[in-house]
């Protein structure tokens, strides 16, 4: 895999737009699901998403093809994230509710005449409440929680996506975890 | 007993980083200490709820968004590998580029009067005069002016963008062209120029550089 990205890579840094399609591919679903589970918000994290991918080409030319590639991926799509946390903080409660609202959406999309199992009702139910609780931490927590158990990233890519000490890695898990804990124990 | 203690050991065991004499002691403890093993209990299902919701997948024309908004500039490439499948359409697509681009460029560039070099010819202003009496052999060429042919002109004039005054006396015992429009401009290039055009082609096949040339002429207009 590692192989076959260095190689498409290396055709778009001749020049050749093409061979990046294949690179969004590969990544597209690990990228908007970080960005979905940061923001909280299926539109928002469509917009953030392509941006790290754009941005990710026009920058390709100072990325080490000696490193790895989704390291370098994910650092640009989390900074965006936390770039676009940050500068929406007063409306932090409004956009909980938008991450509620999403599910709705999903109601919405299904005929009138059919209805859903009251299961899948729960599950989705479920999976809004959890995505309102990490959207409540506070950005620092979240973006470790997001890359060690969305997208199962080990302590040390995590360490080299943030540019920060494994320890400040480790402690910011443990807190998330703990805050975490306390906002799910009853669900 | 330390909970404290038994809680960071937790976490610990949580990242797969706790010793094996440290697990042990934690897994005595939870037995014993209900808060603790509810603690424990907590903290792994609110991480299972979380590992739980991780299968969301990209909008299906993500891919297609994301290329249709990269910058254009780079497209070279593209085209080169278009004109490499293509063989016979770069050959004409080569042509009508390098004649637009220096055709177009040249058209634009001359303004001042310019005309083939005959010894008997005179220039006035703006205006080529063939003196009554003299015969001017081989053809004329005039670029932005006039002529006045009140000679003799053996061969054929060709006027382009200017005008031509015939005086009665005047005459040519060849052709007489006018081109005042930037297509018939191009057209009067291609036939003149047609041999050095085919010697073109047959230097282009698998020359990217020169290729290069070519493909960023249109962007210059
Ligand atoms: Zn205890």
């Amino acid at each position: 895999m590692e192989a076959i990205i260095k190689k498409r890579i290396k055709q778009v840094l001749k020049g050749d737009q093409d061979a990046y399609a294949e690179i969004v591919e590969i990544f597209k679903d690990k990228i908007f699901q970080l960005c979905y589970r940061m923001l909280g918000n299926r539109h928002e994290a469509e917009d953030m998403a392509q941006e790290a991918f754009i941005r990710a080409y026009v920058n390709i030319t100072s990325f080490n093809i000696n490193l790895k590639f989704s390291t370098w991926l994910y650092r640009i799509a989390t900074n965006l994230c936390i770039d676009r946390i940050r500068k929406k903080k007063p409306d932090f409660y409004l956009d909980a509710e938008v991450a509620g609202t999403d599910g709705l959406t999903m109601y919405s999309q299904v005929p009138a005449e059919t209805t859903l199992p009251e299961e899948e009702v729960e599950s989705i139910e479920l999976q809004d409440t959890i995505q309102r609780e990490i959207s409540k931490l506070p950005e620092k927590y979240r973006t470790v929680i997001v890359l060690k158990y969305i997208e199962e990233l080990s302590l040390n890519e995590i360490s080299e996506i943030l540019d920060m000490p494994l320890g400040t890695v480790k402690t910011r898990i443990h807190r998330g975890r703990e805050a975490l804990r306390q906002q799910l124990r009853n669900v | 007993m330390n909970h404290e203690k038994m809680i960071a050991y937790m976490h610990e065991y949580l990242d797969e980083e706790i010793s094996a004499e440290d697990e042990k002691e934690l897994k005595e403890h939870l037995q014993q200490c209900k808060e603790c093993f509810t603690h424990f209990h907590e903290l792994e299902k609110s991480m299972a709820l979380v590992k739980s919701i991780a299968h969301i997948q990209a909008p299906s024309d993500f891919t297609a968004n994301v290329m249709s908004k990269l910058p254009k500039e780079k497209k070279k490439v593209g085209l080169q590998r278009w004109f490499r499948h293509h063989p016979l359409l770069t050959a004409a697509s080569l042509f009508m580029v390098l004649m637009m681009g220096s055709l177009v460029s040249t058209w634009n560039a001359e303004q001042d009067l310019s005309v083939s070099k005959q010894p008997n010819l005179i220039v006035r202003n703006d205006t080529v005069i063939v003196p009554e009496g003299e015969v001017v052999t081989g053809d004329i060429v005039v670029r932005n002016g006039t002529i006045r042919i009140e000679g003799q002109v053996e061969g054929n004039v060709t006027i382009i963008n200017g005008e031509k005054y015939m005086a009665s006396a005047g005459e040519v015992t060849g052709e007489i062209k006018e081109v005042n429009a930037i297509f018939e401009w191009i057209w009067y290039h291609l036939k003149s120029g047609a041999r050095e055009i085919v010697n073109l082609f047959n230097d282009e096949k698998g020359e990217e550089q020169s290729l290069d040339v070519a493909v960023f002429h249109p962007y210059i207009y």
